[in-house]
Protein backbone atom coordinates (compact mmCIF):
# COMPACT_ATOMS: atom_id res chain seq x y z
CA UNK A 1 0.00 0.00 0.00
CA UNK A 2 3.00 2.28 -0.04
CA UNK A 3 2.22 3.90 -3.33
CA UNK A 4 -1.25 5.30 -2.89
CA UNK A 5 0.02 8.10 -0.68
CA UNK A 6 -1.33 11.25 -2.14
CA UNK A 7 -0.52 10.63 -5.72
CA UNK A 8 -0.52 13.98 -7.47
CA UNK A 9 -3.93 14.49 -8.93
CA UNK A 10 -3.45 17.01 -11.71
CA UNK A 11 -5.18 19.81 -9.81
CA UNK A 12 -3.22 19.34 -6.61
CA UNK A 13 -0.44 21.86 -6.22
CA UNK A 14 2.84 21.05 -4.55
CA UNK A 15 1.98 23.45 -1.75
CA UNK A 16 -1.34 21.80 -1.06
CA UNK A 17 0.36 18.46 -0.95
CA UNK A 18 2.88 19.70 1.55
CA UNK A 19 0.15 21.15 3.77
CA UNK A 20 -1.70 17.86 3.68
CA UNK A 21 1.47 16.08 4.65
CA UNK A 22 1.90 18.38 7.63
CA UNK A 23 -1.69 17.87 8.67
CA UNK A 24 -1.13 14.15 8.52
CA UNK A 25 1.89 14.29 10.79
CA UNK A 26 0.13 16.62 13.23
CA UNK A 27 -2.82 14.24 13.44
CA UNK A 28 -0.56 11.26 14.03
CA UNK A 29 1.31 13.25 16.68
CA UNK A 30 -1.90 14.19 18.48
CA UNK A 31 -2.96 10.56 18.62
CA UNK A 32 0.47 9.62 19.90
CA UNK A 33 -0.05 12.17 22.70
CA UNK A 34 -3.40 10.59 23.53
CA UNK A 35 -1.81 7.17 23.93
CA UNK A 36 1.24 8.44 25.79
CA UNK A 37 -0.55 10.84 28.13
CA UNK A 38 -1.63 8.28 30.76
CA UNK A 39 1.85 6.78 30.91
CA UNK A 40 3.37 10.24 31.20
CA UNK A 41 0.94 11.20 33.97
CA UNK A 42 1.65 7.95 35.80
CA UNK A 43 5.39 8.45 35.70
CA UNK A 44 5.37 12.12 36.70
CA UNK A 45 2.81 11.57 39.45
CA UNK A 46 4.87 8.73 40.88
CA UNK A 47 7.86 11.06 41.14
CA UNK A 48 6.03 13.86 42.97
CA UNK A 49 5.46 14.33 46.66
CA UNK A 50 1.86 14.32 47.89
CA UNK A 51 2.08 18.04 48.60
CA UNK A 52 3.09 18.77 45.08
CA UNK A 53 0.28 16.60 43.76
CA UNK A 54 -2.29 18.52 45.77
CA UNK A 55 -1.01 21.95 44.77
CA UNK A 56 0.31 21.33 41.27
CA UNK A 57 -1.52 20.16 38.19
CA UNK A 58 -1.92 16.82 36.52
CA UNK A 59 0.46 17.20 33.60
CA UNK A 60 3.15 19.37 35.20
CA UNK A 61 6.60 17.89 35.52
CA UNK A 62 7.69 17.28 39.11
CA UNK A 63 9.37 20.36 40.61
CA UNK A 64 11.30 18.11 42.88
CA UNK A 65 11.86 14.49 41.90
CA UNK A 66 11.45 12.05 44.76
CA UNK A 67 11.53 8.27 44.74
CA UNK A 68 9.76 7.94 48.09
CA UNK A 69 6.55 6.79 46.42
CA UNK A 70 8.43 4.06 44.58
CA UNK A 71 10.02 2.86 47.79
CA UNK A 72 6.65 2.78 49.54
CA UNK A 73 4.96 1.07 46.61
CA UNK A 74 7.63 -1.59 46.42
CA UNK A 75 7.95 -2.42 50.10
CA UNK A 76 5.63 -0.43 52.36
CA UNK A 77 2.19 0.20 50.87
CA UNK A 78 -0.77 -1.50 52.52
CA UNK A 79 -2.81 -4.12 50.70
CA UNK A 80 -5.52 -4.61 53.26
CA UNK A 81 -3.96 -5.45 56.62
CA UNK A 82 -0.55 -6.33 55.21
CA UNK A 83 1.86 -3.41 54.63
CA UNK A 84 4.72 -4.83 52.61
CA UNK A 85 4.15 -3.11 49.30
CA UNK A 86 3.82 -5.02 46.04
CA UNK A 87 7.13 -6.86 46.41
CA UNK A 88 5.80 -10.19 47.78
CA UNK A 89 2.99 -10.16 45.23
CA UNK A 90 5.32 -9.37 42.37
CA UNK A 91 7.24 -12.46 43.44
CA UNK A 92 3.98 -14.46 43.54
CA UNK A 93 3.21 -13.43 39.96
CA UNK A 94 6.63 -14.65 38.87
CA UNK A 95 6.13 -17.94 40.70
CA UNK A 96 2.78 -18.37 39.00
CA UNK A 97 3.74 -17.19 35.53
CA UNK A 98 6.96 -19.09 34.91
CA UNK A 99 5.72 -22.67 35.48
CA UNK A 100 2.32 -21.93 33.98
CA UNK A 101 3.85 -20.50 30.81
CA UNK A 102 6.37 -23.34 30.53
CA UNK A 103 3.84 -26.15 31.03
CA UNK A 104 1.11 -24.71 28.82
CA UNK A 105 3.59 -23.98 26.02
CA UNK A 106 5.07 -27.47 26.16
CA UNK A 107 1.64 -29.12 26.14
CA UNK A 108 0.48 -26.80 23.38
CA UNK A 109 3.49 -27.75 21.26
CA UNK A 110 2.82 -31.48 21.67
CA UNK A 111 -0.91 -31.07 21.05
CA UNK A 112 -0.36 -28.88 18.03
CA UNK A 113 2.11 -31.41 16.64
CA UNK A 114 -0.39 -34.24 17.02
CA UNK A 115 -3.32 -32.32 15.57
CA UNK A 116 -1.34 -30.97 12.61
CA UNK A 117 0.87 -33.94 11.71
CA UNK A 118 -0.56 -37.13 13.18
CA UNK A 119 -4.15 -36.80 12.18
CA UNK A 120 -6.35 -39.61 13.38
CA UNK A 121 -10.09 -40.04 13.27
CA UNK A 122 -11.63 -37.46 15.56
CA UNK A 123 -8.53 -35.31 15.84
CA UNK A 124 -10.29 -32.42 14.16
CA UNK A 125 -13.26 -32.65 16.47
CA UNK A 126 -10.94 -32.67 19.46
CA UNK A 127 -9.18 -29.62 18.10
CA UNK A 128 -12.47 -27.82 17.52
CA UNK A 129 -13.56 -28.57 21.05
CA UNK A 130 -10.30 -27.24 22.42
CA UNK A 131 -10.48 -24.15 20.25
CA UNK A 132 -13.94 -23.47 21.51
CA UNK A 133 -12.63 -23.46 25.04
CA UNK A 134 -10.66 -20.31 24.19
CA UNK A 135 -13.82 -18.34 23.81
CA UNK A 136 -15.86 -19.16 26.88
CA UNK A 137 -16.28 -16.37 29.40
CA UNK A 138 -14.39 -17.68 32.41
CA UNK A 139 -17.25 -16.71 34.73
CA UNK A 140 -18.93 -19.89 33.62
CA UNK A 141 -16.20 -22.04 35.19
CA UNK A 142 -15.43 -20.00 38.32
CA UNK A 143 -17.84 -21.69 40.70
CA UNK A 144 -17.04 -25.32 39.94
CA UNK A 145 -13.33 -24.53 39.72
CA UNK A 146 -13.40 -23.06 43.21
CA UNK A 147 -14.93 -26.30 44.47
CA UNK A 148 -12.56 -28.59 42.59
CA UNK A 149 -9.49 -26.67 43.77
CA UNK A 150 -10.82 -27.14 47.29
CA UNK A 151 -11.26 -30.87 46.76
CA UNK A 152 -7.76 -31.16 45.34
CA UNK A 153 -6.43 -29.31 48.37
CA UNK A 154 -4.83 -26.54 46.32
CA UNK A 155 -7.44 -23.80 46.84
CA UNK A 156 -5.82 -20.44 47.49
CA UNK A 157 -2.33 -21.71 46.67
CA UNK A 158 0.14 -20.85 43.97
CA UNK A 159 0.08 -24.39 42.50
CA UNK A 160 -3.70 -23.97 42.30
CA UNK A 161 -3.33 -20.81 40.23
CA UNK A 162 -0.70 -22.44 38.03
CA UNK A 163 -3.08 -25.32 37.41
CA UNK A 164 -5.92 -22.98 36.42
CA UNK A 165 -3.72 -20.96 34.06
CA UNK A 166 -2.37 -24.10 32.38
CA UNK A 167 -5.83 -25.55 31.81
CA UNK A 168 -7.36 -22.41 30.33
CA UNK A 169 -4.24 -21.55 28.35
CA UNK A 170 -4.18 -24.90 26.55
CA UNK A 171 -6.70 -23.91 23.88
CA UNK A 172 -4.62 -20.98 22.70
CA UNK A 173 -1.22 -22.65 22.90
CA UNK A 174 -2.53 -25.64 20.96
CA UNK A 175 -4.03 -23.31 18.37
CA UNK A 176 -0.76 -21.42 17.93
CA UNK A 177 1.34 -24.54 17.41
CA UNK A 178 -1.23 -26.32 15.29
CA UNK A 179 -1.46 -23.38 12.88
CA UNK A 180 2.31 -23.25 12.68
CA UNK A 181 2.91 -26.98 12.18
CA UNK A 182 0.11 -27.37 9.69
CA UNK A 183 2.18 -25.47 7.14
CA UNK A 184 5.06 -27.92 7.43
CA UNK A 185 4.68 -30.52 4.65
CA UNK A 186 3.36 -33.85 5.88
CA UNK A 187 5.88 -35.57 3.57
CA UNK A 188 8.58 -34.62 6.04
CA UNK A 189 6.95 -36.65 8.77
CA UNK A 190 6.24 -39.51 6.38
CA UNK A 191 9.81 -39.65 5.16
CA UNK A 192 11.12 -39.63 8.71
CA UNK A 193 8.73 -42.47 9.60
CA UNK A 194 10.00 -44.51 6.69
CA UNK A 195 13.48 -43.97 8.02
CA UNK A 196 12.34 -45.48 11.28
CA UNK A 197 12.04 -42.37 13.43
CA UNK A 198 9.30 -42.45 16.04
CA UNK A 199 6.82 -39.89 17.27
CA UNK A 200 9.07 -38.19 19.80
CA UNK A 201 12.21 -38.48 17.71
CA UNK A 202 10.53 -36.66 14.80
CA UNK A 203 9.25 -33.97 17.13
CA UNK A 204 12.57 -33.54 18.83
CA UNK A 205 14.86 -33.46 15.80
CA UNK A 206 12.64 -32.07 13.05
CA UNK A 207 9.85 -29.97 14.51
CA UNK A 208 11.39 -28.47 17.60
CA UNK A 209 14.35 -26.92 15.76
CA UNK A 210 11.89 -25.23 13.39
CA UNK A 211 9.72 -23.93 16.19
CA UNK A 212 11.65 -21.04 17.69
CA UNK A 213 9.43 -18.24 16.28
CA UNK A 214 6.18 -19.85 17.40
CA UNK A 215 7.64 -20.70 20.80
CA UNK A 216 8.52 -17.04 21.26
CA UNK A 217 5.04 -15.95 20.18
CA UNK A 218 3.36 -18.44 22.49
CA UNK A 219 5.55 -17.69 25.49
CA UNK A 220 4.95 -13.97 25.12
CA UNK A 221 1.22 -14.43 24.68
CA UNK A 222 0.91 -16.71 27.70
CA UNK A 223 3.16 -14.58 29.85
CA UNK A 224 1.18 -11.43 29.08
CA UNK A 225 -2.12 -13.21 29.70
CA UNK A 226 -1.03 -14.73 32.98
CA UNK A 227 0.85 -11.74 34.32
CA UNK A 228 -2.08 -9.43 33.54
CA UNK A 229 -4.74 -11.83 34.78
CA UNK A 230 -6.98 -10.52 37.49
CA UNK A 231 -10.11 -12.68 37.46
CA UNK A 232 -8.45 -15.97 38.39
CA UNK A 233 -6.06 -14.21 40.73
CA UNK A 234 -8.79 -12.55 42.71
CA UNK A 235 -11.06 -15.60 42.71
CA UNK A 236 -8.60 -18.33 43.60
CA UNK A 237 -5.99 -16.72 45.85
CA UNK A 238 -5.83 -15.81 49.48
CA UNK A 239 -3.95 -13.17 51.48
CA UNK A 240 -0.43 -14.51 50.92
CA UNK A 241 -0.73 -15.88 47.40
CA UNK A 242 -2.26 -13.00 45.49
CA UNK A 243 -0.69 -11.99 42.19
CA UNK A 244 0.52 -8.43 41.66
CA UNK A 245 -2.59 -7.26 39.81
CA UNK A 246 -4.76 -8.13 42.81
CA UNK A 247 -2.33 -6.44 45.18
CA UNK A 248 -2.31 -3.32 43.02
CA UNK A 249 -6.07 -3.17 43.05
CA UNK A 250 -6.07 -3.57 46.83
CA UNK A 251 -3.57 -0.75 47.28
CA UNK A 252 -5.50 1.60 45.04
CA UNK A 253 -8.86 0.79 46.60
CA UNK A 254 -7.81 0.54 50.23
CA UNK A 255 -9.94 3.01 52.11
CA UNK A 256 -7.76 3.51 55.17
CA UNK A 257 -5.54 6.53 55.61
CA UNK A 258 -4.58 9.28 53.20
CA UNK A 259 -4.97 8.59 49.50
CA UNK A 260 -1.43 8.38 48.19
CA UNK A 261 -1.80 8.85 44.45
CA UNK A 262 1.94 8.84 43.87
CA UNK A 263 2.22 5.42 45.53
CA UNK A 264 -0.72 4.12 43.47
CA UNK A 265 0.98 5.22 40.27
CA UNK A 266 4.36 3.79 41.25
CA UNK A 267 2.71 0.47 42.12
CA UNK A 268 0.85 0.48 38.80
CA UNK A 269 4.07 1.04 36.87
CA UNK A 270 5.82 -1.72 38.79
CA UNK A 271 2.98 -4.10 37.99
CA UNK A 272 3.16 -3.11 34.32
CA UNK A 273 6.94 -3.22 33.91
CA UNK A 274 7.43 -6.91 33.02
CA UNK A 275 4.87 -6.96 30.22
CA UNK A 276 5.94 -3.52 28.98
CA UNK A 277 9.51 -4.76 28.90
CA UNK A 278 8.50 -7.80 26.87
CA UNK A 279 6.54 -5.56 24.52
CA UNK A 280 9.48 -3.23 23.98
CA UNK A 281 12.06 -5.95 23.33
CA UNK A 282 9.84 -8.35 21.40
CA UNK A 283 6.99 -6.22 20.06
CA UNK A 284 6.94 -8.02 16.72
CA UNK A 285 6.18 -11.36 18.35
CA UNK A 286 3.70 -9.79 20.74
CA UNK A 287 1.69 -8.39 17.83
CA UNK A 288 1.93 -11.67 15.97
CA UNK A 289 0.40 -13.46 18.93
CA UNK A 290 -2.38 -10.92 19.18
CA UNK A 291 -3.29 -11.27 15.55
CA UNK A 292 -2.68 -15.02 15.28
CA UNK A 293 -6.13 -15.92 16.51
CA UNK A 294 -7.95 -13.25 14.59
CA UNK A 295 -6.47 -12.99 11.11
CA UNK A 296 -6.87 -15.95 8.86
CA UNK A 297 -3.45 -17.21 7.90
CA UNK B 1 2.50 -54.16 23.20
CA UNK B 2 5.24 -51.85 21.93
CA UNK B 3 3.62 -51.81 18.54
CA UNK B 4 0.31 -50.75 20.08
CA UNK B 5 2.12 -48.09 22.04
CA UNK B 6 3.83 -46.84 18.94
CA UNK B 7 0.61 -46.61 17.00
CA UNK B 8 -1.25 -44.86 19.73
CA UNK B 9 1.38 -42.44 20.96
CA UNK B 10 -0.26 -39.40 19.29
CA UNK B 11 -3.58 -40.21 20.94
CA UNK B 12 -1.95 -40.78 24.31
CA UNK B 13 -0.14 -37.46 24.05
CA UNK B 14 -3.31 -35.58 23.22
CA UNK B 15 -5.46 -37.45 25.73
CA UNK B 16 -4.59 -35.60 28.98
CA UNK B 17 -5.28 -32.18 27.45
CA UNK B 18 -8.45 -33.43 25.84
CA UNK B 19 -9.72 -34.89 29.08
CA UNK B 20 -8.79 -31.71 30.93
CA UNK B 21 -10.73 -29.60 28.44
CA UNK B 22 -13.68 -31.97 28.57
CA UNK B 23 -13.85 -31.79 32.35
CA UNK B 24 -12.77 -28.22 33.08
CA UNK B 25 -14.52 -26.54 30.19
CA UNK B 26 -17.47 -28.65 29.14
CA UNK B 27 -18.05 -30.43 32.43
CA UNK B 28 -17.90 -27.15 34.29
CA UNK B 29 -20.27 -25.46 31.87
CA UNK B 30 -22.69 -28.34 32.46
CA UNK B 31 -22.28 -27.95 36.23
CA UNK B 32 -22.97 -24.23 36.06
CA UNK B 33 -25.94 -24.78 33.76
CA UNK B 34 -27.34 -27.38 36.15
CA UNK B 35 -26.89 -25.21 39.24
CA UNK B 36 -28.49 -22.27 37.44
CA UNK B 37 -31.68 -24.34 37.38
CA UNK B 38 -31.75 -24.96 41.14
CA UNK B 39 -32.51 -22.98 44.27
CA UNK B 40 -28.84 -22.82 45.30
CA UNK B 41 -27.92 -19.94 47.55
CA UNK B 42 -24.87 -20.14 49.79
CA UNK B 43 -24.27 -23.80 48.95
CA UNK B 44 -25.07 -25.57 45.71
CA UNK B 45 -28.18 -27.71 45.65
CA UNK B 46 -28.73 -30.16 42.87
CA UNK B 47 -32.49 -30.47 42.72
CA UNK B 48 -33.78 -28.90 39.52
CA UNK B 49 -36.43 -26.25 40.06
CA UNK B 50 -36.80 -24.77 36.61
CA UNK B 51 -35.99 -21.25 35.58
CA UNK B 52 -36.46 -19.61 38.95
CA UNK B 53 -32.93 -18.13 39.01
CA UNK B 54 -33.40 -16.59 35.58
CA UNK B 55 -36.69 -15.08 36.73
CA UNK B 56 -34.95 -13.61 39.77
CA UNK B 57 -32.19 -12.36 37.53
CA UNK B 58 -34.46 -10.49 35.19
CA UNK B 59 -36.47 -9.11 38.11
CA UNK B 60 -33.32 -7.69 39.66
CA UNK B 61 -32.75 -3.99 38.98
CA UNK B 62 -29.04 -4.51 39.45
CA UNK B 63 -28.88 -7.14 36.71
CA UNK B 64 -31.03 -4.90 34.56
CA UNK B 65 -28.40 -2.16 34.89
CA UNK B 66 -25.55 -4.60 34.32
CA UNK B 67 -27.13 -6.14 31.23
CA UNK B 68 -28.05 -2.84 29.59
CA UNK B 69 -24.61 -1.48 30.46
CA UNK B 70 -23.14 -4.35 28.50
CA UNK B 71 -24.94 -3.18 25.38
CA UNK B 72 -24.21 0.52 25.89
CA UNK B 73 -20.58 -0.18 26.66
CA UNK B 74 -20.20 -2.90 24.06
CA UNK B 75 -21.74 -0.88 21.26
CA UNK B 76 -19.76 2.31 21.91
CA UNK B 77 -16.53 0.46 22.60
CA UNK B 78 -16.71 -1.69 19.49
CA UNK B 79 -17.93 1.05 17.17
CA UNK B 80 -15.44 3.71 18.29
CA UNK B 81 -12.48 1.34 18.54
CA UNK B 82 -13.15 0.06 15.00
CA UNK B 83 -13.53 3.55 13.52
CA UNK B 84 -10.50 4.87 15.36
CA UNK B 85 -8.47 1.80 14.46
CA UNK B 86 -9.36 2.10 10.78
CA UNK B 87 -8.61 5.84 10.67
CA UNK B 88 -5.25 5.33 12.38
CA UNK B 89 -4.38 2.48 10.04
CA UNK B 90 -5.18 4.57 6.95
CA UNK B 91 -3.21 7.55 8.30
CA UNK B 92 -0.26 5.32 9.04
CA UNK B 93 -0.46 3.78 5.60
CA UNK B 94 0.70 7.00 3.87
CA UNK B 95 4.42 6.29 3.71
CA UNK B 96 5.10 7.61 7.18
CA UNK B 97 8.79 7.72 7.88
CA UNK B 98 8.46 7.05 11.61
CA UNK B 99 5.79 4.39 11.21
CA UNK B 100 7.50 1.82 13.41
CA UNK B 101 7.82 4.16 16.36
CA UNK B 102 4.28 5.46 16.03
CA UNK B 103 2.88 1.95 15.81
CA UNK B 104 4.74 1.01 18.97
CA UNK B 105 3.23 4.00 20.78
CA UNK B 106 -0.32 3.29 19.60
CA UNK B 107 -0.16 -0.35 20.57
CA UNK B 108 1.62 -0.41 23.92
CA UNK B 109 -1.54 -0.11 26.07
CA UNK B 110 -2.46 -3.60 24.87
CA UNK B 111 0.50 -4.96 26.86
CA UNK B 112 -0.84 -3.52 30.11
CA UNK B 113 -3.11 -5.19 32.58
CA UNK B 114 -6.63 -3.75 32.68
CA UNK B 115 -5.98 -3.12 36.35
CA UNK B 116 -3.08 -0.83 35.46
CA UNK B 117 -5.18 0.91 32.82
CA UNK B 118 -8.02 1.35 35.28
CA UNK B 119 -5.69 2.72 37.94
CA UNK B 120 -4.19 5.27 35.56
CA UNK B 121 -7.52 6.49 34.23
CA UNK B 122 -9.05 6.57 37.68
CA UNK B 123 -6.38 9.07 38.65
CA UNK B 124 -6.67 11.11 35.44
CA UNK B 125 -10.45 11.28 35.58
CA UNK B 126 -10.85 11.96 39.27
CA UNK B 127 -12.61 15.34 39.52
CA UNK B 128 -10.66 16.67 42.51
CA UNK B 129 -7.11 16.60 41.18
CA UNK B 130 -7.31 15.23 37.65
CA UNK B 131 -8.41 16.59 34.28
CA UNK B 132 -11.20 18.69 35.75
CA UNK B 133 -8.81 20.51 38.09
CA UNK B 134 -6.30 20.87 35.26
CA UNK B 135 -8.73 22.60 32.91
CA UNK B 136 -10.07 24.76 35.74
CA UNK B 137 -6.51 25.83 36.44
CA UNK B 138 -6.19 26.94 32.82
CA UNK B 139 -8.81 29.61 33.53
CA UNK B 140 -12.11 27.79 33.11
CA UNK B 141 -13.39 27.72 36.71
CA UNK B 142 -16.78 26.32 35.71
CA UNK B 143 -15.44 23.40 33.74
CA UNK B 144 -16.98 20.17 34.98
CA UNK B 145 -15.84 16.70 34.10
CA UNK B 146 -17.12 14.44 36.85
CA UNK B 147 -18.13 11.39 34.81
CA UNK B 148 -16.27 9.09 37.14
CA UNK B 149 -18.55 9.92 40.08
CA UNK B 150 -21.68 10.66 38.09
CA UNK B 151 -23.94 7.59 37.99
CA UNK B 152 -25.38 8.56 34.60
CA UNK B 153 -22.02 9.09 32.97
CA UNK B 154 -19.64 6.71 34.76
CA UNK B 155 -20.13 3.93 32.20
CA UNK B 156 -18.61 6.21 29.56
CA UNK B 157 -15.36 6.44 31.50
CA UNK B 158 -15.10 2.68 31.08
CA UNK B 159 -15.64 3.16 27.35
CA UNK B 160 -12.84 5.76 27.21
CA UNK B 161 -10.33 3.60 29.06
CA UNK B 162 -11.24 0.48 27.09
CA UNK B 163 -10.83 2.31 23.78
CA UNK B 164 -7.49 3.68 24.90
CA UNK B 165 -6.38 0.16 25.68
CA UNK B 166 -7.61 -1.67 22.58
CA UNK B 167 -7.82 0.72 19.63
CA UNK B 168 -4.13 0.33 18.81
CA UNK B 169 -4.69 -3.38 18.43
CA UNK B 170 -7.53 -2.76 15.99
CA UNK B 171 -5.19 -0.45 14.11
CA UNK B 172 -2.62 -3.23 13.85
CA UNK B 173 -5.26 -5.61 12.48
CA UNK B 174 -6.43 -3.11 9.88
CA UNK B 175 -2.91 -2.12 8.92
CA UNK B 176 -2.08 -5.75 8.22
CA UNK B 177 -5.26 -5.90 6.16
CA UNK B 178 -4.43 -2.77 4.17
CA UNK B 179 -1.04 -4.18 3.34
CA UNK B 180 -2.47 -7.43 2.04
CA UNK B 181 -4.70 -5.82 -0.58
CA UNK B 182 -3.58 -6.58 -4.10
CA UNK B 183 -1.16 -3.82 -5.12
CA UNK B 184 -1.87 -4.26 -8.84
CA UNK B 185 -5.49 -3.22 -8.51
CA UNK B 186 -4.50 -0.13 -6.56
CA UNK B 187 -1.90 0.85 -9.11
CA UNK B 188 -4.36 0.37 -11.91
CA UNK B 189 -6.85 2.61 -10.15
CA UNK B 190 -4.22 5.28 -9.69
CA UNK B 191 -3.22 5.15 -13.33
CA UNK B 192 -6.85 5.76 -14.15
CA UNK B 193 -6.68 8.91 -12.05
CA UNK B 194 -9.03 7.79 -9.31
CA UNK B 195 -8.45 9.94 -6.21
CA UNK B 196 -6.87 8.33 -3.17
CA UNK B 197 -9.95 8.54 -0.97
CA UNK B 198 -11.99 6.78 -3.63
CA UNK B 199 -9.39 4.03 -3.84
CA UNK B 200 -9.92 3.49 -0.13
CA UNK B 201 -13.71 3.64 -0.01
CA UNK B 202 -14.36 1.73 -3.21
CA UNK B 203 -11.56 -0.81 -3.40
CA UNK B 204 -9.48 -1.27 -0.26
CA UNK B 205 -12.02 -1.11 2.55
CA UNK B 206 -14.60 -3.39 0.90
CA UNK B 207 -11.92 -6.01 0.34
CA UNK B 208 -11.15 -6.06 4.06
CA UNK B 209 -14.52 -7.42 5.14
CA UNK B 210 -12.98 -10.49 6.86
CA UNK B 211 -10.78 -8.21 8.97
CA UNK B 212 -13.78 -6.18 10.07
CA UNK B 213 -15.40 -9.41 11.14
CA UNK B 214 -12.30 -10.55 13.05
CA UNK B 215 -11.96 -7.20 14.79
CA UNK B 216 -15.63 -7.29 15.69
CA UNK B 217 -15.34 -10.78 17.17
CA UNK B 218 -12.24 -9.94 19.20
CA UNK B 219 -13.67 -6.67 20.48
CA UNK B 220 -17.06 -8.08 21.41
CA UNK B 221 -15.31 -10.89 23.20
CA UNK B 222 -13.25 -8.34 25.13
CA UNK B 223 -16.39 -6.34 25.93
CA UNK B 224 -18.29 -9.27 27.36
CA UNK B 225 -15.34 -10.38 29.46
CA UNK B 226 -14.62 -6.86 30.76
CA UNK B 227 -14.26 -7.26 34.46
CA UNK B 228 -10.86 -6.02 35.64
CA UNK B 229 -11.30 -2.61 34.07
CA UNK B 230 -14.59 -1.98 35.84
CA UNK B 231 -13.22 -3.21 39.15
CA UNK B 232 -10.14 -0.99 38.92
CA UNK B 233 -11.79 2.11 37.48
CA UNK B 234 -15.14 2.38 39.20
CA UNK B 235 -15.55 -0.75 41.29
CA UNK B 236 -18.96 -1.06 39.62
CA UNK B 237 -20.05 2.22 41.16
CA UNK B 238 -21.26 4.77 41.91
CA UNK B 239 -23.79 2.43 43.52
CA UNK B 240 -23.96 -0.23 40.83
CA UNK B 241 -24.19 2.21 37.94
CA UNK B 242 -21.27 0.63 36.06
CA UNK B 243 -21.90 -3.01 36.84
CA UNK B 244 -21.46 -5.34 33.90
CA UNK B 245 -22.62 -8.98 33.83
CA UNK B 246 -19.06 -10.03 34.70
CA UNK B 247 -18.96 -7.92 37.87
CA UNK B 248 -22.51 -8.91 38.77
CA UNK B 249 -21.57 -12.56 38.51
CA UNK B 250 -18.48 -12.04 40.64
CA UNK B 251 -20.37 -10.13 43.31
CA UNK B 252 -23.01 -12.88 43.52
CA UNK B 253 -20.45 -15.66 43.61
CA UNK B 254 -17.91 -14.29 46.03
CA UNK B 255 -19.40 -11.51 48.13
CA UNK B 256 -23.15 -12.08 48.18
CA UNK B 257 -23.01 -15.83 48.49
CA UNK B 258 -25.75 -16.34 45.94
CA UNK B 259 -24.57 -19.23 43.82
CA UNK B 260 -27.82 -19.56 41.92
CA UNK B 261 -27.65 -15.98 40.70
CA UNK B 262 -23.95 -16.30 39.93
CA UNK B 263 -24.56 -19.41 37.85
CA UNK B 264 -27.51 -18.03 35.93
CA UNK B 265 -25.76 -14.73 35.15
CA UNK B 266 -22.68 -16.67 33.97
CA UNK B 267 -24.89 -18.75 31.68
CA UNK B 268 -26.39 -15.61 30.16
CA UNK B 269 -22.89 -14.28 29.52
CA UNK B 270 -21.95 -17.51 27.84
CA UNK B 271 -25.03 -17.43 25.65
CA UNK B 272 -24.18 -13.91 24.50
CA UNK B 273 -20.64 -15.04 23.64
CA UNK B 274 -21.93 -18.10 21.83
CA UNK B 275 -24.43 -16.10 19.83
CA UNK B 276 -21.51 -14.10 18.44
CA UNK B 277 -18.70 -16.64 18.30
CA UNK B 278 -20.36 -19.89 17.23
CA UNK B 279 -21.40 -18.77 13.74
CA UNK B 280 -17.93 -17.30 13.25
CA UNK B 281 -16.02 -20.37 14.41
CA UNK B 282 -18.31 -22.62 12.46
CA UNK B 283 -17.68 -20.80 9.20
CA UNK B 284 -13.95 -20.59 9.95
CA UNK B 285 -13.59 -24.30 10.58
CA UNK B 286 -15.72 -25.17 7.58
CA UNK B 287 -13.74 -23.00 5.22
CA UNK B 288 -10.48 -24.43 6.55
CA UNK B 289 -11.47 -28.04 6.22
CA UNK B 290 -13.48 -27.78 3.05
Amino acid sequence: MADTSFVPAASQSRKGKLALRWLLYILLGLFALFYLMPLFVMITTSLKSLDEIRTGDLIALPREVTFDAWRTAWSGACTGIQCEGVRPFFWNSILIAIPAVAISTLLGAMNGYVVAQWRFRGANIIFSLMLFGCFIPFQVVLLPMARILGMMGIAGTIPGLIFVHVIYGLGFTTLFFRNYYVSIPAELTKAAKVDGAGFFRIFWSIFLPLSLPIIVVTVIWQFTQIWNDFLFGVSFSQAGTQPVTVALNNIVNSTTGVKEYNVDMAAAIIAALPTLFVYVVAGKYFVRGLTAGSVKG
Amino acid sequence: MTKWLEENTPKLVLAPSFVAILVFVYGFIAWTAWVSLTRSRLLPKYEIKGFIQYERLFDSPRWDTAFSNLFVFGFLFIAIAMILGLVLAILLDQNIRTEGAIRTIYLYPMALSMIVTGTAWKWILNPGLGLEALVRGWGFPDFTFDWLVNPDMAIYTIVIAAIWQSSGFVMALFLAGLRSVDQEIIKAAQVDGIPTWRVYTAIIIPSMAPIFLSAFIVLSHLAIKSFDLVIALTGGGPGYATDLPATYMYAMAFSRGDIGQAASSAMIMMMVVFAIVVPYLYSELRSKNG
